[in-house]
């Protein structure tokens, strides 16, 4: 059997790596990426110390799936429109906000 | 033999994560992340979660990764050029993250582990019957989410509607 730390350890490196695509890319798109790895992440320590008898860790990182989906839709959608206004999803040069 | 696959899928997962971190081809980066969740959604039926593994191949692999590679293409300057995406911040990203894997790996010593030697077999079965009388708020929030969140998307990236109207 797996000991649950051995997930742990997974969730807490893969966390990690998401955190430093997030901290260090400047693509839009990239950022995004890390992010879903974060909630990936975060997934597998729902699901790992998720208590014998309940099926609350799986609820939970069912509702994370969903939430996932949900952002990432709108967040591309918002990534298409600045590529619209700016020609570029550099975040470093996007640094205006209005028209 | 089960041992040996967990760590397979382990450090395939990790593998296939660190080339996201240091490809510098967005194309790439997309194509890795198919490796990750599919590793991560095998790493989901070791915690005897199959119907969330399924899941997890259905909406990231089939739905979300597409939607990312369709970004790409349709934020590419110039077509038949490879999108290059370089990094900044290299020191402090990194100090920064060695310091949240060492603050989280000891804090993940302090934990308890919850008797993850007796599964309880969650058949979808007994999955749709909670989420039909316990989870039964969460999932119509969940739903109305979704359509706010199909609504938002379609009126953001959609046609200027606005200037047709006056």
């Amino acid at each position: 059997m797996i000991p649950a730390e051995h997930f742990y350890y997974i969730g807490a490196a893969l966390f990690s790596i998401g955190l430093a695509i997030v901290l260090t890319k400047r693509n839009a798109i990239m950022i995004l990426m890390g992010v879903e790895l974060m909630l990936n992440a975060s997934n597998i320590n729902f699901l790992a110390y998720n208590k014998a008898g309940s099926l609350d860790g799986q609820f939970f990182a069912l509702f994370v799936i969903v939430v996932a989906a949900a952002e990432a839709s709108v967040a591309l959608a918002i990534v298409l429109k600045v590529y619209k206004h700016f020609k570029t999803i550099n975040l470093d040069k996007i640094a205006d906000i209005k028209d | 033999m089960t041992e040996v696959t967990f760590y397979f899928f382990g450090i395939l997962t990790l593998a296939s994560a660190f080339f996201i971190l240091i490809t510098k081809n967005v194309l790439h980066a997309a194509l890795s992340l198919v490796v990750t969740l599919l590793s991560v959604a095998a790493l989901y039926v070791f915690t005897n979660a199959e119907f969330l593994a399924v899941t997890q191949i259905m909406i990231y692999v089939g739905g979300i990764v597409v939607l990312i590679v369709f970004g790409v293409m349709l934020t590419n300057d110039v077509s038949g050029k490879t999108i290059i995406s370089g990094s900044v911040n290299r020191l402090s990203g990194t100090i920064i993250t060695l310091t949240v894997l060492v603050m989280l790996i000891y804090s993940g010593q302090e934990l308890t582990p919850i008797a993850t030697k007796v599964h309880n077999t969650a058949s979808i079965e007994n999955l749709g019957e909670h989420l039909m009388t316990t989870y039964l708020l969460p999932f119509e929030i969940a739903a109305l989410l979704l359509l706010i969140a199909l609504v938002a998307a379609s009126i953001i990236a959609g046609h200027d509607l606005q200037s047709k109207i006056s």
